[in-house]
């Protein structure tokens, strides 16, 4: 066998950029960990205290006429999030369209539509009710408001990913016969994407009964109002009623959407 | 029927690098003639067909597809009434996986005036419903009809694609290399196919291929491309295989 006339390093040499980047980086993460990790004596006073309140929450409240009212609260919870993704989803559609590359009727201008996308998806959902509790109203209608702009955020850019991705083949064809973009967009477009369209709106499903579970700790309607109020008055076994109520549900609806999700594929 | 289906003169299409792919073409097409298109890969016959429909954009030339001037400034609203009255059929067939082998044909009355409802077969009219399983019936598939594109053969899809070309009843149907992707046997059923319904129904083909038999056997006229221009045009009769030869080797 001829000899090889040299063997390249293990390591690729780093330029002077690169290797100031990666020592600012761990830098970084060395004075970020001092200043806001928790410190073992921290954990070790924090511990006893976290046994306490659990002690405090033991048993969860099983009384009927709570039960009853976290029952309702839970339904309107889920209702939040429901009609929240539907209309969102709805509304991200045409948006995704404008906003996608390749597709977009808007030219120059999907740049507006993708950005309108990021704002939507970058403000947290919090931050979002806080706003609409402002505009609306304490209640539900600002929790649903919360929740169809956060599926916007999240569908739009999804769903402008997915139709990027769709197939060029048959949307030639079709555009090579004189079909519209629109017409080229539900003929060819939607139905490629469609798998990826559906993953993303359980998805989104999912997230918003998790998100709309929160929402009513800054008075947006739903279980998290119940939460709040449980927590302000030392109500703690109240309050382990509704955490495990709340973690039943989220459990169920991502078994739920798992099941649809695989039917899909 | 335009008496003269494509007219052009002086056809040139450089590529953005400068690269001239053809220069100084010049050609006509009469009602009902089956013409191949050939040369070797790189040739620019592709190319060439894509610009006669507006495809692609010329840049230098005049050229007049079915009494549409669509040479270097064709407007949207010219091209959009030219599309309609063609058929065209790709190397890949172009099918939406996911949709039955009805609407796909029936997608091929996407662009007609009243074809915004044509995206699918459930909601399209019952008169182009009927339209696209006879056009299915043409291929040899109407039995095919429920099928999802995604579950045929390369040489059914090849077929569907010609069906929905033929759903639109179209003046020109244009073929690029219809029969590259398929093996020997289903691409010469593909081109015999193309060129009998053609041939029965009086549409004009242009059809490119780098297959010699094809082109011999399936076609009425031959144009062959070397070098970015005209090596040859005549009819398919007086075309011999050492003709042939010549345009595939440098």
């Amino acid at each position: 066998m001829r000899e090889a006339s040299f063997l390249p390093s293990r390591i690729t040499r780093l330029s002077p950029v690169t290797f100031a980047l990666l020592v600012g980086a761990a830098a970084l993460l060395i004075v970020s960990f001092q200043q806001v990790a928790p410190s073992p004596a921290q954990l070790a006073q924090g511990g006893p205290r976290m046994a306490e309140l659990v002690g405090r929450m033991l048993p969860p409240n099983l009384e009927h006429g709570f039960l009853q009212r976290v029952f309702w609260r839970m339904i309107e919870t889920f209702q939040i999030a429901l009609v929240g993704t539907a209309i969102g989803v709805v509304v991200s559609l045409p948006i995704a369209w404008l906003s996608a590359k390749g597709i977009s009727p808007a030219g120059i201008s999907r740049h507006v539509f993708k950005m309108m996308v990021s704002l939507f998806r970058t403000v947290p959902d919090l931050v979002w009710a806080l706003i609409f509790v402002a505009s609306v109203g304490l209640g539900a209608v600002a929790g649903t408001m919360t929740i169809m702009v956060d599926t916007v955020g999240f569908c739009g850019r999804f769903f402008a990913e997915a139709m990027e991705d769709a197939d060029k083949k048959p949307q030639e064809a079709l555009f090579a016969i004189g079909a519209s973009r629109f017409q080229v967009l539900c003929g060819a477009v939607l139905p490629d994407a469609m798998p990826s369209l559906i993953n993303t709106t359980l998805f989104a499903l999912e997230k918003s009964v998790r998100s709309s579970v929160v929402l009513g700790l800054v008075g947006a309607g739903g279980i998290g109002q119940e939460l709040k109020v449980a927590f302000d008055l030392f109500q703690y076994k109240n309050a382990s009623t509704i955490i495990l109520v709340i973690f039943a549900i989220v459990l169920v609806m991502e078994f739920i959407t798992d099941r649809l999700r695989a039917r899909v594929q | 029927m335009t008496s003269e289906i494509i007219r052009a003169r002086g056809l040139t299409k450089r590529y953005a690098d400068g690269k001239t792919v053809f220069s100084g073409i010049g050609l006509h097409v009469s009602p009902g003639q089956r013409v191949a298109l050939i040369g070797s890969n790189g040739a620019g016959k592709s190319t060439l067909l894509k610009c006669l429909i507006g495809l692609l954009p010329l840049n230098d030339g005049e050229v007049s597809t079915l009494g549409e001037n669509i040479g270097a400034s064709a407007s949207p609203r010219q091209l959009q009434r030219l599309r309609r009255r063609i058929g065209v059929v790709f190397q890949h067939h172009g099918l939406v996986a996911r949709q039955s082998v009805l609407t796909n044909v029936v997608h091929g009355k996407l662009g007609l005036s009243g074809g915004w409802h044509a995206w699918h077969q459930c909601i399209a009219r019952q008169e182009w419903r009927r339209d696209a399983q006879a056009a299915l019936a043409q291929v040899g598939l109407d039995h095919k009809a429920g099928a999802r594109a995604d579950a045929l053969s390369g040489g059914q899809a090849q077929r569907v694609a010609i069906a929905r070309a033929l759903v639109r009843k179209p003046q020109l149907l244009i073929a690029d290399e219809p029969a590259a992707s398929l093996d020997p046997a289903s691409g010469r059923d593909v081109m015999a196919l193309f060129s009998q319904l053609a041939k029965d129904s009086g549409i004009t083909l242009i059809c490119t291929t780098h297959d010699m038999d094809h082109a011999l056997e399936f076609s009425d006229r031959i144009i062959a491309l070397k070098s970015g221009s005209i090596f040859f045009d005549q009819p398919t009769r007086d075309v011999t295989r050492r003709h042939l030869q010549e345009v595939f080797h440098a």
